[in-house]
């Protein structure tokens, strides 16, 4: 939570980069003493590692420091993000404590999930199972999500190959 | 990001060459080994990929690119999502749904466990091969000349 204030309070990007990783860390412990390995490994490996590294590499394209514009608070801003604050912690209010059994999430379909996938699938991880095969049209369309997303910035920012292209070939160095 | 990047720093270099290899061989142990203990093919291609960035940092844009060519791994991230959803489709052929594993052979839980490990296998090419893209497409451009800073 400090961390992720000073993220937004310091101007120095660098600084705020670092912090960030910081935060991925954190949430990363997190995830392992909320039991979710599966997640924790992904948050570490991308936020912590490699996020942090494009976001690096972005600020070497950029300078390091935020431009202060226009420090003038706007007081209708203000009281739009506490409604919306207020409306989200009010809508938390409803939902049920931590590791309740008779929580819906727990009533629906993952009751067969956990008794059920390790006769079904064969395979022991249940996380992998639902992920694979039982929500394996999903886990497509997440796939395809990060294919294009690839795309994308391949078409916008090119291969990275590009600009040594066009230096003679026997000139080894930059 | 030019081949001189931290070319001095000896212990940067040594650690790196002793680390990299521990973190690929992780990475592919999380991606087989993810029916078993957590894991599988977006962990693992995430954790391919930030060991090639982190010998990219350390030996140089240039050397990754001349192991690892941009065209390749642009070629290896469409294979992965072909993979994914040519499982898919062979289930198709086999008899059953799209993506429904079980036809795949003529035990229901082989068949189960051929299509995971498949699929995860796409999910990772696809995964470890985007991050590497990303990492080229930003590290490969040219510093901008900076306004005062």
């Amino acid at each position: 939570m400090i961390v992720a204030l000073g993220t937004v309070w310091i101007r120095n990007l660098f600084a705020a980069t670092m912090l960030m990783g910081i935060f991925s860390l954190l949430a990363a412990a997190l995830y392992v003493l909320l039991d979710a390995v599966d997640v924790a490994l992904t948050e570490a490996a991308v936020g912590a590692g490699v996020s942090i590294i494009l976001m690096l590499s972005a600020l070497v394209l950029t300078t390091s420091r935020e431009k202060v514009h226009n420090t003038r608070h706007s007081l209708l801003a203000l009281l739009v993000v506490l409604i919306t604050g207020g409306a989200l912690i009010y809508g938390t209010m409803d939902m049920p404590n931590f590791a309740d059994p008779q929580a819906p999430a727990h009533q629906h379909v993952s009751p067969r999930y956990t008794q059920d996938s390790p006769k079904e699938i064969g395979i022991p991880n249940m996380v992998t199972s639902v992920l694979a095969s039982y929500r394996g049209l999903d886990t497509l369309g997440e796939v395809l999500v990060i294919f294009v997303a690839g795309v994308g910035v391949l078409l916008v920012l090119g291969t990275g190959q590009y600009r040594r292209r066009e230096r003679a070939p026997g000139d080894k160095r930059r | 990001m030019s081949p001189q990047t931290m070319s001095p720093h000896i212990v940067l270099r040594v650690g790196a060459k002793l680390l990299i290899p521990i973190i690929l061989l992780f990475a592919l142990y999380v991606q087989f080994h993810g029916e078993y203990s957590p894991g599988g093919g977006f962990q693992a291609g995430i954790i391919f990929a930030a060991a090639l960035v982190l010998y990219a940092l350390i030996f140089g844009l240039e050397t990754i690119q001349r192991a690892v060519p941009p065209a390749a791994v642009h070629l290896l991230a469409a294979c992965g999502a072909l993979l994914y959803i040519s499982i898919g489709i062979w289930a198709m052929f086999a008899g059953g749904n799209f993506l429904e594993y079980k036809v795949l052979a003529s035990n229901p839980k082989l068949g189960e466990t051929i299509g995971i490990i498949l699929i995860e296998l796409g999910v990772g090419i696809t995964v470890a091969s985007v991050v590497i893209t990303l990492f080229y497409s930003f590290a490969g451009r040219e510093r901008q000349p900076r306004d005062k800073d």
